[in-house]
């Protein structure tokens, strides 16, 4: 079970553009590979991503095989309310790893 | 025309040793930056690596071998094994109790009368202290684990002993240090003492230095070992590796600990 | 297994010859044209039908030499407002040189700043291109070559 990790300054000024750091631990198995015994090894990665501030979109991505294991994703967001982020990761097989953090702007 | 075939061998070695303009070495020894990484003659393989590389290690969030630390603190107070302890049971905070055993592995244990490796001293904890199974080598506990452990000595120079009882383990590091092995017919020695700092084509040789391990290499795309490295390098050269955890690769450990005396623990690096 | 002792410094450009054999690694060559057809299809499907015209504030950032092409690091930044009704929507990351062309998508709100990081892999030295995508459905693209380091010493 992947343990995904985010970090931001959770207490911001409003109007500040913060940056969030994220990564989850994955082997983003590319369906391109074979094992020992000469046989493809089935395709297994996280292929979505994404993240909301009290339910609305910030950012969002779809990965493709070609992302390297355990996925880095950093992005940018304007502070503009308090409230709760909302990371997910999506897994080729269905299984969806989350995450919560609290944001605080004053 | 013998000595024809001699100049076109000198041409093909200059031809093969010369750094391409595109590809010099990406350090600069004067660099403040880089002193932390410098000891004397002796350079850490950050000092070899990529800036974007060494980027990746500054920012220990961002340095994708942490993702095994956080695996490797929380089994330190894990309960396992019939003895019903945990890592913390004996040694409490690894925080507190383990900044500098990192850097003084291998070492010679009196009980087991032989040199062992961080590896297997947890091993050793856990199959006597604990009453649990051992994790095998390479298994992503024991690197977890391993690099936990170590992590907390991150800073500290290394130094090993390598007289007394462990004398006989150095020996046979160096002696496998500087052996011919494998159908290339090179030693360890040869690029990593005679020709660092050279490109063999664009692969950059380093002082193939051990304090960073366990590595996050960009290649594996996971957490790795030492012993895996060294097994890839005996495969490079067409030798046959020895097994990790083997006597062979535990004395040129030792060899390689000593080589790396006065650089800092840098575990967990990341690398090529 | 067979190890013979240590040879005298007599023989070093013997071995020197040997060493430079004994790590498999090559600067793969550019990407071939075919590949370049494909991510052309892949961009026109991504960008909407918009055709991307090449902007110079599309700015891909990678290593000049990729280490190992198995985990390059990459930052996508485009130099435009983040605000409602004018903003950055989308980036589209295409590697042409790979067997299958596309990296990844990212999704923008008008919020913080166009730019994302990740890391890819790359089959061999080529180009990488980013197509941004704006709020008018305008495409944008950069492109930036990477050598990339096939292989490499040691397991």
């Amino acid at each position: 079970m992947p343990t995904p990790k985010v970090k931001f300054n959770e207490t911001a000024a409003k109007g500040d553009i913060l940056e969030v750091k994220t990564m989850i631990d994955h082997d983003m198995e590319s369906g391109q590979r074979k094992d020992a015994a000469g046989k493809v090894v089935p395709r297994k990665i996280i292929n979505a991503f994404a993240c909301t501030l009290n339910g609305k979109m910030l950012f969002s991505a779809e990965l493709a095989p070609a992302i390297s294991a355990n996925p880095a994703l950093n992005f940018f967001f304007t502070a503009t309310e308090s409230g709760t982020l909302e990371f997910k990761w999506t897994d080729d097989d269905g299984s969806v790893y989350g995450l919560s953090r609290p944001l605080t702007v004053t | 025309m013998r000595a024809a075939r001699t100049i076109l061998a000198v041409l093909a070695l200059v031809l093969a040793v010369r750094s391409p303009a595109w590809a010099d070495p990406p350090f600069d020894p004067k660099d403040p930056a880089m002193a932390k990484y410098i000891s004397g003659d002796k350079r850490s393989g950050y000092t070899f690596a990529e800036p974007e590389t060494r980027a990746m290690q500054d920012d220990d969030f961002m340095n994708p071998a942490m993702l095994w630390v956080g695996k490797g603190e929380t089994l330190w107070s894990t309960v396992e094994g019939s003895a019903g302890k945990s890592c913390a049971s004996c040694h409490g905070k690894a925080e507190e109790t383990m900044t500098t055993a990192g850097a003084h592995y291998p070492k010679y244990d009196a009980g087991e009368r032989k040199v062992v490796n961080l590896e297997q001293r947890i091993n050793l904890c856990r199959s006597q202290a604990m009453g649990a199974a051992e994790w095998k080598y390479e298994s992503e506990p024991l690197l977890a684990m391993t690099t936990y452990v170590k992590m907390q000595s991150r800073g500290v120079p290394v130094s090993v002993v390598v007289d007394g009882p462990a004398a006989p383990w150095f020996d046979a590091g160096r002696r496998f240090y500087y052996e011919r092995r494998g159908l290339n017919d090179v030693a360890c020695a040869h690029c990593h003492v005679d020709h660092w700092g050279q490109h063999i084509r664009t692969e950059l040789l380093s002082q193939g230095m051990t304090n960073g391990f366990p590595t996050y290499r960009l290649k594996w795309q996971k957490l790795g070992s030492l012993h895996r490295r060294m097994a890839g390098c005996n495969e490079e050269i067409r030798a046959e590796p020895y097994p990790l955890g083997s006597f062979e690769y535990v004395a040129l450990e030792l060899y390689l600990a000593w080589r790396a005396q006065g650089l800092l623990v840098e575990t967990p690096s990341v690398r090529k | 297994m067979s190890t013979s002792p240590s040879a005298s410094i007599g023989r070093r450009t013997v071995v020197l010859g040997l060493s430079a054999g004994a790590c498999a690694l090559v600067l793969a060559p550019k990407a071939a044209e075919a590949t370049r057809a494909e991510a052309d299809e892949l961009i026109a499907k991504l960008a909407g039908g918009a055709k991307p015209q090449m902007d110079a504030r599309v700015k891909i950032k990678l290593p000049e030499i990729a280490e190992n092409g198995n985990t390059v690091p990459f930052t996508v930044s485009v130099d435009h407002p983040m605000v409602a009704g004018n903003s950055v929507t989308a980036i589209h990351v295409v590697a042409e040189g790979n067997p299958a062309p596309q990296v990844a998508s990212f999704h923008f709100t008008p919020t913080g700043k166009a730019e994302v990081y990740a890391r890819m892999r790359l089959a061999k030295t080529q180009e990488v291109r980013a197509i941004a995508v704006l709020s008018d459905g305008t495409a944008l693209e950069g492109r930036k070559e990477v050598k990339v380091t096939v292989g490499g010493c040691g397991g």
